[in-house]
């Protein structure tokens, strides 16, 4: 055989073999217990499968065999970064099933509670995609600020993360002496890291090469997916149940909806999915000045509803705007106080479903990226 | 080019002077390493409004021993299906070749372990070791991500070794001499003689002095992905690859993966020093200059240049391969090319 030909066979041997990774269950940067088989030729991503369940708790199954009230502290712990907002459905669910009038302070209180909670969420969003792309301060310093937010969630529930503080027709607690000027001191302090981080980290040269142009989810494709929350406005479409839905007292805000403008990179990719909630952040301040401006002084917290939570025969479906997307709560009453069924409609479940679509095609370490921006608690995802 | 060494002017050239003579950088290496380590968790701290470590010791300064006793107590696991020599040589491998450089560094006029005439491409040659005890050790781990760490890491180490070079080579043009020592003689008097600035020289080395401080931030930025530091740090980039090339390392071996890295910060520091920043000169002419100062100089300047990489660090994102491999071929190699002409133009107009 001469040289020439033996080499030929050599090379037509030399077939590149695709790789098949495992990311996670433990992995530092699944957020959370999720798997991912991602199938990898070289650095190219060609194939991407999540795997859920490593979180199931029987979330919905263990509701049938509760009272109303009792579901509150597990309805925390399926996005537990944003509690009070998962709560809110919940118990708007029950009050329209009910047909409760909720005093105004409540809702006022409500809103303060579930911006400043989305405001923490997106903090953590952000600072974890930051940390995927390997800067390592802005994480902190976003959840110094975090610590803050928590201890006026803390000082009103009793508890920093799980806060089991809306009730039906009302809340647990009143406010503490000295609330509106923690809100305000925090207003301030969020949109003074903003302002750091948006040098530190939105708009530096490499973060922006990172994260621009990659994972871009196109306004169709994220429609069809059921696509909720920053992920889909980062793609450009304007929806935002507190507009287009308004429910509680969201009409009575002045605020906008950010969407992904394409100010770098094209619209719905990651930075522009991130810049949403950054500017989110921001509305969210807003609210809150206004609710406190407007909210009333005197009052109780709760409205008259009955010790044992017996809602009428019937179903209600009620969704509301998580910082994650749409969050609903079916529930189905039989008339007694424990519910026939419930089923919660998750946004993150629903967001992580277009990874598999978006990733195809970049490299390794733009998966990551992805699924940092797409932002989801596995909490959620399994139930 | 004799041997400029004060134990050897003491003691006479025996085996006593010669195991004192190689023992002392590695005394050197352990100790700064400790430094080292103790400043990265104190800048980081300082960078993100922390404090850092403060309950070992005061201000937390034995935090560093702390941890280097705690990696000795951990067990060492040899994964069951990793190839176990390749596997258990790789750190001691990583270590040498950064501990092999400090052979021709030059700490001081009258102390330089081995005074070789080609000591900066020797320490090109050694540097290249540490590449392949990355292969070893992200092979023989039989672990996915340890091998992705490692090719990552050799076609990175291979990519910026050429613009290192290119600015070495510039410098070494200048100087027309590769012995360090020599390149130390040279710079000798005010800061203006240092190579950053041109070298010594007439008013007609202005035009050069760009040329030569690009040089240097071309070298500084080859050394950060040479080291594996971010916004390189690639091959051990956290969040994809959990640990790269040492994700299953443990224990000890685990141990001398993080003294190598230290160590070859160290090593890119002090060429960055002895090349561009006049080593162990003083910068105010006879101002503190002497060969006990000039350690004092020489230390200060090279973890100066270690501060800075850890400023980096904890400052920046990190860079995907791509980009990585384009920065290293397509800015920085030309433009290291251009600096290395213009370097070549002025030696022979001169």
């Amino acid at each position: 055989m001469s040289d020439k030909k033996r080499l030929d066979l050599e090379y037509s041997q030399l077939e590149s073999d695709r790789m098949r990774i495992n990311v996670g269950p433990q992995h530092p940067s699944t957020h959370g217990v999720l798997r991912l088989e991602v199938e990898v030729e070289g650095e190219i991503v060609t194939e991407v499968v999540p795997h859920l369940g490593y979180l199931h708790r029987c979330f919905e199954k263990h509701c049938e065999k509760m009272t109303y009230l009792q579901v509150i502290p597990y309805i925390d712990r399926l996005d537990y970064i944003s509690a009070m907002n998962n709560e809110w459905p919940y118990v708007m669910a029950l009050e329209k099933l009910m047909d409760i009038k909720v005093p105004d302070k409540v809702e006022y209180i409500r809103v303060i509670m579930a911006e400043l909670n989305r405001i923490a969420n997106h903090q953590i969003a952000v600072a974890t995609f930051g940390l995927d792309a390997g800067a390592f301060t802005p994480f902190l310093f976003f959840f110094r600020d975090r610590e803050y937010i928590i201890w006026i969630l803390e000082k009103m529930s009793g508890a920093r993360l799980l806060y089991n503080y809306f009730r039906v027709g009302g809340l647990a607690a009143d406010v503490y002496p000295g609330f509106k000027e923690d809100c305000l001191n925090i207003v301030k302090q969020v949109r003074k890291t903003n302002a750091e981080v948006m040098d530190l980290l939105i708009y530096n040269k490499i973060f922006i090469q990172r994260s621009a142009n990659v994972g871009v989810l196109s306004p169709d494709v994220a429609i069809n997916f059921a696509c909720s929350g920053p992920v889909l406005r980062g793609s450009g479409v304007k929806f935002d149940l507190r507009k287009d839905d308004p429910y509680s007292i969201y009409d009575r805000f002045d605020f906008d909806i950010p969407v992904g403008l394409g100010e770098v990179g094209v619209v719905g990719d990651c930075w522009n999915r991130n810049m949403v909630r950054v500017n989110e952040m921001e509305q969210s301040c807003r609210i809150i000045e206004q609710a406190i401006a407007q909210m009333p002084d005197e009052g109780d917290v709760k409205a008259l509803v009955p010790k044992r939570i017996k809602p009428p025969k019937g179903e209600v479906y009620m969704r509301a705007e998580n910082p994650k997307g749409e969050l609903g709560f079916y529930i189905v009453s039989n008339g007694t106080d424990k519910p026939e069924r419930i089923k919660a409609r998750g946004a993150s479940f629903v967001n992580l479903s277009v990874i598999p679509e978006i990733s195809k095609g970049y490299m390794f370490a733009d998966l990551i990226l992805i699924l940092g921006s797409i932002d989801i608690v596995l909490g959620e995802v399994d139930r | 080019m004799e041997n400029v060494n004060f134990l050897y002017d003491l003691l006479g050239k025996n085996i006593i002077s010669v195991v004192l003579v190689i023992s002392l950088p590695l005394m050197f290496v352990l100790v700064y390493a400790l430094i080292a380590i103790l400043a990265e968790l104190k800048v980081s701290a300082w960078i993100q409004e922390r404090l850092g470590p403060m309950r070992t010791g005061p201000w937390g300064i034995l935090q560093p021993i702390a941890e280097v006793v705690k990696l000795i107590q951990k067990e060492d696991i040899t994964p069951d299906k990793s190839s176990k020599l390749l596997y258990n040589l790789a750190p001691f491998i990583i270590f040498t070749g950064a501990y092999a450089a400090f052979a021709v560094i030059p700490f001081s006029e009258y102390f330089v372990p081995a005074g070789i005439n080609l000591g900066l491409f020797y320490i090109f040659a050694v540097g290249s070791i540490s590449a392949i005890g990355i292969v070893m050790g992200g092979w023989a781990s039989n672990n996915k991500y340890s091998l992705m760490g490692a090719m990552r890491s050799v076609a990175q180490l291979i990519s910026y070794e050429v613009p290192a070079a290119m600015a070495v080579l510039s410098i070494v043009v200048l100087a027309s001499t590769m012995n360090m020592q020599e390149i130390n003689k040279i710079q000798s008097g005010w800061f203006w003689n240092w190579f950053i600035f041109g070298g010594p020289g007439t008013i007609a080395k202005l035009w050069v002095i760009p040329f030569t401080m690009g040089l240097g931030l071309i070298y500084f930025i080859s050394s950060l992905a040479e080291t594996n530091r971010v916004p390189f740090d690639i091959p051990e980039g956290e969040s994809e690859l959990v640990a790269g090339f040492h994700t299953e390392y443990s224990g000890m071996k685990f141990a001398m993966f993080f003294f190598a890295e230290y160590a070859n910060m160290f090593v890119v520091a002090a060429v960055l020093t002895t090349i561009f920043l006049g080593g162990w000169n003083s910068p105010f002419n006879d101002f503190m200059q002497g060969p006990i100062w000039g350690v004092f100089w020489f230390v200060s300047k090279a973890f100066s240049v270690v501060l800075v990489q850890i400023w980096i660090r904890w400052t920046l994102p990190r860079f995907r391969v791509d980009q990585l491999m384009y920065i290293g071929w397509k800015v920085l190699l030309p433009l290291s090319f251009i600096c290395f002409m213009a370097i070549s133009l002025y030696v022979m107009l001169k």
